[in-house]
């Protein structure tokens, strides 16, 4: 009875998509489930959310959550929550997207979605990996690492999704990892919160296809790994070029106060 | 003083419009609330109209950064119960095709104007065509059920929009309105119908209580009632094969009753969607079937044509897809000799060719330099064909 109890299962959709599709160990659960705890904490309505999402592993969350849940196309996420907040601005649009979705396919609404400051909290699962298609290299993927698409090592340079989410407007951003859940917890209110584009990058584990390039095993040893490669923005600060290198800085990148997009449409237009 | 209802002038005015901006006007009448476009040549008019008007009707209007983001932005506005729209031509029309399935496997109601220039490529961005009926057809991978309308005048451009829409919300399903340069271009002087006198169709909503709802269950018509974000009635929405609640599924017993109430839902109702009109058909002995801005060159080759004594006839397509078989049937019964004109190679005419039963000949003109196909020219390829 005390497993049934747990704040989490008002939230979870019980008529048919059990057991979920990840594999055991994956940190795309650990993001569901903060993610659930925050909107908890929020008060929103159940009726009032609307989780919208791509195309990949992460981009499955939705349909286990009993929220207004769309999985669109590989992508193409931003782009419907556009229309909806537009379309509805009541409503509190949340958008669930894979590293490969957010910034290789989706790149280009990415940037824009940040531009406009349309009032979208986006949460990016960055794992470093395609993982639903089976391990091929992603935007993300570390230089020089080998990967099913890059067998002799990825000669490609890798996105900074933070720095390009301020560069292109972002009105919040934030970094956290799977490990670090009580940093992440703070993230996802802060992006719930924010009136204009928000988005947290969630440093995750594909245990079966990112485990290859990092040379490990098991989810405990990722996250440890995670956890040992990550740095505070604040500790990151006075540190230079090399020492940063290959580190995960995590904490908030950007908070800034600015004009949504339904709010200066609706200035020059009524 | 009172302020004088506009709304209610400007449908007893006469007006002179062009054709793209008589599809605005369609577009509000029907009651389209969103609109999401990319400019593009000879379709911008449209989105130029919407940025100006859809705010003073309480709508919203949004330039995106191409196309993919505009046909996604519409569907996720319709999601909320907005009535919504993009246009575009070919190469933004080519961008939109993964969305236009989506709309089609989710059925979210949209409605998408192509207003066609020559291609491929960026082609003859100026210039008019009818290379797209195919691609309207069946651009977007798999099996799908599509609706394409066809408008040939300024008015019909502004009828057709609202039908578009009527059979969208009816149906929940993306309908394309497959214009051509020349219609989307051309001014003509039209009275629009009062307000109140065109019917109005919006999508069914769940009369259940959320509890009792099963999104994708079918009520009987094929088609499930649509609830808006925000009403309380949680669903999912996928792309991916799904059962009645929405759930993404692999099994055959859910994946074919799907897939085939897609195209059910809408070929039920196929009699209800014979929309043409025929001139001098009754007793023709060759009958031109035409559409868009070709379809008037035809009616005017057909008067010459009676003028010299043959007996020539038209059918003036407005619905493309599903194709008019029972329409073109019709024909093929009463008159021997078929030609099929078109700014293109050879589309629809292949269509009429196949349901041909070989009691037809079926003759074609085609024209794809840009330049629009001339009553003349018909005439000519009547009176080469005329059976003596
Ligand atoms: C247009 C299109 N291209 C390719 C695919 C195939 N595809 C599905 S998921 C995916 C990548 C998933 O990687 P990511 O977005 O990083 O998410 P993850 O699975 O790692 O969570 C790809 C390429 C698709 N569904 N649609
Ligand atoms: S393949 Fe990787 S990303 Fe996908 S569910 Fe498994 S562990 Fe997670």
């Amino acid at each position: 009875m005390l497993e049934t109890a747990h704040p989490i299962h008002k939230y979870l959709r019980s008529s048919k998509k059990f057991p979920h599709i990840w594999c055991a160990g994956c940190g795309s659960g650990i993001f569901m489930n903060a993610l659930i705890r925050a909107i908890d904490r929020s008060g929103l309505a159940k009726d009032d959310i609307v989780l919208v999402s791509g195309i990949g592993c992460s981009s499955r969350l939705p349909i286990y959550v009993d929220f207004n849940t769309v999985h669109t196309t590989h992508g193409r996420a931003l782009t419907f929550a556009t229309g909806i907040k537009l379309a509805n601005p009541a409503l509190k649009v949340i958008t669930i997207m894979g590293d490969g979705d957010a910034v290789s396919i989706g790149g280009n609404h990415f940037i824009h979605a940040a531009r406009r400051n349309v009032e979208i909290a986006s949460f990016i699962i960055n794992n470093q990996i395609y993982g639903m298609t089976g391990g091929q290299c992603s935007p993300t993927t570390p230089h020089g690492v080998k990967t099913v698409s890059s067998p002799y090592g990825n000669a490609e340079n890798n996105f900074d999704i933070c720095a390009l989410a301020e560069a292109a407007g972002a009105s919040f951003v934030g970094r956290s990892t799977v490990y670090h859940t009580p940093l992440l917890d703070r993230l996802i209110d802060k992006a719930l919160d924010k009136k204009g584009f928000s988005m947290v990058e969630v440093i995750s584990q594909c245990v079966t296809h990112g485990s290859r390039w990092m040379g490990l095993n098991s989810p405990v040893d990722m996250m440890k790994w995670l956890k040992e490669h990550s740095l505070t923005v604040e500790k990151a600060k006075g540190l230079g070029e090399t020492e940063r290198k290959d580190k995960i800085i995590i904490g908030i990148m950007a908070d800034l106060d600015r004009p949504t997009y339904n709010e200066e449409y609706d200035r020059f237009t009524r | 003083m009172k302020k004088p209802d506009t709304a209610k002038q400007m449908t007893i005015a006469r007006l002179l419009l062009q054709g793209n901006e008589a599809c605005v006007k369609g577009a509000l009448a029907a009651g389209c609330r969103f609109y999401a476009g990319y400019p593009i040549t000879p379709a911008s008019e449209i989105m130029e109209a919407m940025a100006r008007d859809l705010p003073r009707a309480g709508g919203s209007f949004i330039q995106m950064e191409d196309e993919i983001a505009s046909l996604g932005a519409v569907l996720g506005a319709s999601l909320t119960g907005a009535k919504s729209m993009t246009a575009t031509s070919g190469p933004g029309f080519s961008l939109m095709q993964e969305h236009i399935g989506y709309a089609c496997m989710a059925e979210i109601p949209c409605v998408i104007v192509d207003v066609m220039r020559g291609g491929p490529s960026t082609g003859l961005p100026t210039q008019g065509a009818q290379g797209d009926v195919m691609q309207a057809r069946w651009g977007t991978h798999g099996d799908h059920p599509i609706i394409v309308l066809a408008p040939s005048s300024v008015y019909d451009f502004y009828e057709l929009t609202i039908q578009a829409f009527n059979l969208s919300e009816r149906y929940r399903t993306p309908v394309i309105m497959l214009a051509d340069e020349a219609v989307a271009h051309v001014r003509e002087s039209i009275v629009l119908p009062e307000a109140g006198k065109v019917a109005i169709e919006d999508r069914a909503g769940p009369t259940v209580p959320p509890e009792w709802y099963i999104p994708y269950a079918d009520p009987g018509s094929g088609i499930p009632p649509m609830p808006r974000f925000g009403d309380g009635y949680r669903y999912n929405v996928t792309g991916l094969t799904h059962d009645v609640r929405g759930y993404p599924t692999t099994r055959k017993d859910e994946v074919e009753p799907l897939i085939s109430r897609l195209f059910s839902k809408i070929s039920k109702d196929i009699d209800r969607l014979q929309w043409f009109d025929s001139y001098y058909t009754e007793d023709a002995l060759v009958t031109v079937i035409a559409y868009g801005s070709v379809a008037r060159a035809g009616l005017q080759a057909v008067k010459e044509a009676r003028i010299k004594g043959m007996k020539a006839g038209l059918v003036k397509l407005k619905v493309l897809w599903p194709f008019m078989r029972q329409t073109i049937d019709a024909v093929m019964g009463n008159s021997s000799r078929i030609l099929v004109p078109e700014m293109n190679m050879g589309q629809l005419s292949r269509e009429v060719k196949r349901v041909n039963r070989g009691n037809c000949e079926v003759m074609t003109l085609n024209k794809y330099d840009g330049t629009l196909i001339t009553p003349l020219e018909i005439l000519r390829k009547l009176e080469e064909i005329y059976p003596c």
